[in-house]
């Protein structure tokens, strides 16, 4: 009695405060590729504890491990996104051109499908972040697709913590005062990419005052000194942040002019830009970039839905890797999320990127972006069990998911999706069955509403 | 002057013949798409159509040689559906002529409006893609929002040529329609997701919707009996007279229906209407198979890589709709419903196969089936004797993203391959560091 009270408890104590309690997987006979040191015929890789614990051809099988066939498949490591708004409840906070108070962390509903189906095409984890409505936007956060899970559990422990920035044309949009269908007025500062970059400048220059205010009674509290603390200001705290390098800034941008704009007023206010996102005409100052030490993250082929858009070209990241820049393909989009291996292909036919080179665009590029690529981003041992499985080459088209594994858990498998189809749409009839009877029986007497339920 | 051009190529050595777009094309493997593929094989063309498609065809003196060997050649792609050359930038409203004002408007053809040096073009053809149906009204790249029923003639358009007319293949190769529904466009609006009107106004509009819409129709039919009878108070009537080819039947009705209720709807309203219809942009096709297969209405797919339209359909349903209705033996082409993806139309087709459609039905889809649904397989879709001669020439399978086209002809002419994206890449290359 007392050891199976026990033995529940273990069990209770292991479900909170660990969500990787598996028996150890073994993946052999695969083409592994590693992404960082190349590509392993007839390879193996054994997840255990979470973690990736041996890569080769030969490996040792723990006990109890489940042993998976790979004849004939690839396995690389999970895909990064480094730009998604999946799984947010609300994405601007567009009553301000600075809104760096608020954090995307609070919107996370984690029963979203976009996760599961994310996970379904490779995703292991995304960077979350708010829309491109305000020219500082608000507090990002990393996520793995740890599906059926809450938020917090979805949280990428100890990654550094980001904040999302826009210029060009979406910030300043709000600023139009005759936006057909827009009828907020006053028209919210700035209306130009100029006052775009005032706005940064300003908010700089507030934090920094901020951040010596704090300085100062910090000092004298050192030393002993009775002084009374600063008041709290919850707007410049993220900035002070980025200025002290514990937030990386990730900016949406699209013209050579504005990202220029922001990479000398960071030099001005000595902070780094860790990414530029979308960052299309990235091409044409690479040079500029690269000499900054930002990353950028982009699309491989999407251009001319707007102006600024307009000069993007499909050979956007290899032109920018081959000038020194760290870059990453990103998917901005729920759908397009769903195959960015392909979108890494497109590198290989625009530009000539080699496979691998088109692999790390969406692994290992990315967990550098976001500083995770300790714990993921390739297959090495000691880093998290995130591997995907492929039935064919993951570059080619034809090419499908069969099984995701993360912290070497398995969180997708296409055999038990397709399995358990029937049941889940006979429940589904059930339960539109149940609740359309559940209508009738309350309907109330003599007419009342007709249909509804959209 | 014929023998002049012949004496300037012997005298050169150069490949030019008496014209530009006749040529032998030798040595590549030619996947016809109207049976086996011919390996070693050669395509005659003369003044833009193909005289000759087989093994060890000679080479008339008079035109040049072009070696395909290595080569892959397939017909140029066609997408089914976009706003290729009616659509420069998506959110300037000045650079698009997509949806027009009114209800019905069937007297709008779209190839009016294109423009010849809309940068998309070489864009898109850069990948393959020979001719578009540019899609009037509906708010084009949906299918909805603008309130439009009858948007007006969707335009099979070439992709080179100095002029709109030039690129005019079949100016009216079907009337686009999009089959009203709750909440509107052809029920891509998610059935009033976005609609914040009360189910009863949105039933009531929709029973108003389908009224004016068999009215029209029924408009359309009186119109063309008065006209034939020479009633003495006929009066000419442009909606009207583009009608009179839909209602005969000689022009087919491309509709706009996304789910399973719009789609039947659609049925029931061709069966009714005796008009020949193609259902375009049909999400839920599959789950209307039994009636399409029964009417023998063929299907223009919206992209593969999309989302499912509902949260708990198959997170895959978009890429295996193809190969259910395959399976079925339904007639389907793919559409990229859009101008800026328009160039990855062989990517979409491939990710089918991907998911059970087999390559060959994938290629078919987006060639030789597109040809016939739009009613211009005598003239195009294959390479056969006596069609235009539209083919890519390429160093692999189309339906890779890393193959690329090496030569690409429209009407036989070498089209230039270069484009907008090309000299950017080119220039910004040469920056020095």
């Amino acid at each position: 009695m007392k050891t199976q009270l026990l033995s529940i408890a273990a069990a209770g104590l292991l479900s909170l405060t660990s969500v990787w309690a598996a028996a150890p997987v073994v993946i052999q006979n695969a083409t592994i590729m590693t992404v960082t040191n190349g590509t392993i015929n007839n390879g193996s890789v054994v997840l255990q504890d979470g973690k990736i614990v041996a890569v080769g051809t030969k490996v040792n099988i723990p006990a109890g491990a489940t042993i998976v066939d790979g004849t004939g498949k690839y396995v690389i490591p999970g895909i990064i996104d480094c730009h998604s708004h999946i799984a947010t409840e609300a994405v601007n906070e567009g009553s301000l051109s600075v809104s760096s108070m608020v954090g995307i962390t609070d919107t996370i509903n984690p029963e979203d499908i976009a996760i599961y189906r994310a996970m379904a095409g490779g995703v292991t984890t995304a960077n979350i972040l708010h829309g491109s409505a305000n020219s500082i936007g608000g507090k990002t956060v990393v996520l793995k697709m740890r599906w059926d899970h809450s938020a917090d559990q979805m949280l990428f422990e100890g990654a550094t913590p980001g904040i999302k920035f826009a210029l060009g044309e979406n910030p300043k949009r709000r600023g139009a005062a005759a936006m057909p269908g827009l009828t907020a007025t006053p028209p919210r500062y700035p209306a130009t990419r100029m006052g775009v970059e005032d706005v940064i400048r300003e908010a700089f220059t507030g934090a920094k005052a901020y951040k010596a205010s704090w300085d100062e009674y910090n000092a004298k509290a050192a030393k002993g000194i009775v002084a009374i603390p600063p008041a709290r200001d919850l707007k410049y705290e993220p900035l002070v942040e980025v200025l002290e390098g514990k937030r990386f800034v990730h900016s949406h941008c699209y013209r050579q002019d504005e990202i220029l704009m922001l990479l000398r007023v960071a030099d001005d206010y000595g902070f780094k830009v860790r990414t530029l996102q979308h960052v299309l005409e990235g091409y044409k100052v690479a040079k500029e970039i690269a000499a900054h030490g930002a990353g950028a993250s982009t699309f491989s082929d999407w251009w001319a839905y707007k102006v600024e858009a307009y000069d993007a070209i499909p050979y956007n990241a290899t032109l920018m890797m081959r000038k020194g820049v760290l870059v990453s393909l990103n998917s901005d989009d729920a759908e397009l999320m769903r195959h960015l291996n392909e979108e890494a292909a497109k590198t290989m036919k625009y530009g000539g990127a080699t496979e691998t080179e088109a692999l790390s665009m969406v692994t290992i590029n990315p967990a550098k972006q976001l500083g995770i690529d300790k714990r993921v981003g390739s297959i090495e041992v000691g880093k998290d069990g995130d591997v995907v499985i492929y039935d064919q080459h993951p570059l080619s088209t034809f090419t499908k998911v069969e099984k995701v594994y993360i912290d070497g858990q398995l969180y997708f498998d296409r055999s038990k999706d397709l399995a358990d189809r029937p049941t889940k749409e006979a429940e589904k009839k059930a339960l539109i069955t149940k609740a359309a009877e559940e209508q009738k029986k309350n309907a109330p007497q003599g007419g009342g509403r007709r249909g509804g339920g959209l | 002057m014929k023998k002049l051009a012949i004496l300037a190529f012997t005298a050169t050595g150069l490949v030019l013949g008496a014209d530009d777009n006749s040529f032998l094309l030798k040595g590549a493997t030619i996947h016809t798409m109207a049976g086996k593929d011919i390996t070693n094989g050669s395509i005659l063309v003369r003044d833009g159509k193909i005289v000759g498609v087989g093994q060890n065809l000679a080479a008339p003196k008079d035109v040049k040689v072009i070696d395909g060997k290595g080569m892959q050649v397939y017909p140029g792609m066609i997408d089914s559906g976009s706003t290729v050359g009616i659509q420069e930038i998506g959110a300037v409203t000045e650079s698009n002529d997509i949806s027009e004002v009114g209800k019905f408007d069937p007297q709008i053809r779209s190839f009016i409006a294109v423009n010849p040096d809309s940068e998309h073009i070489p864009v898109v053809r850069a990948n393959g893609i020979t001719a578009v149906l540019a899609m009037p009204g509906g708010g084009g790249r949906r299918g909805g929002g603008s309130g439009q029923i009858i948007g007006g003639n969707a335009s099979l358009i070439r992709l080179n040529g100095w002029t709109t007319e030039d690129l005019d293949i079949k100016g009216a190769a079907a009337m686009h329609l999009t089959m009203p529904t709750m909440g509107g466009g052809g029920g891509r609006g998610g059935e009033g997701a976005f609609m914040r009107v009360s189910y009863e106004q949105q039933h009531q509009a929709y029973e108003k919707d389908m009224k004016d819409l068999n009215d029209f129709f029924e408009e359309a039919r009186r119109y063309a009996q008065a006209k034939a009878a020479k009633m003495p108070d006929f009066r000419t009537d442009l909606k009207m007279e583009a009608m009179l080819p839909v209602i005969d039947g000689s022009e087919p009705v491309m509709i706009t229906a996304s789910r399973e209720r719009a789609i039947k709807d659609a049925i029931v309203f061709a069966d009714k209407q005796k008009i020949k219809v193609v259902i375009s942009q049909a999400a839920e096709a599959y789950k209307c198979i039994p009636e399409l297969k029964a009417h023998d209405i063929p299907v223009i797919l919206p992209p593969t890589l999309a989302l499912p339209d509902g949260e708990d359909e198959p997170y895959d349903q978009p890429p295996t709709t193809p190969s259910l209705l395959y399976k079925a033996g339904i007639k389907f082409a793919f559409a990229s419903f859009s101008v800026e993806f328009s160039r990855n139309l062989p990517y979409q087709a491939a990710t089918a196969v991907a998911y059970g459609l087999p390559a060959e039905e994938a290629m078919k889809a987006v060639t030789v089936n597109a040809a016939q649904i739009w009613g211009v397989d005598k003239q195009m879709g294959t390479i056969e004797e006596g069609k235009s001669a539209d083919f890519m020439v390429l160093d692999g399978d189309p339906l890779k993203t890393q193959t690329q086209v090496k030569q690409l002809f429209i009407s036989g002419k070498n089209v230039n391959l270069d484009n907008k994206q090309k000299r950017l890449y080119e220039k910004y290359s040469g920056r020095p560091n």
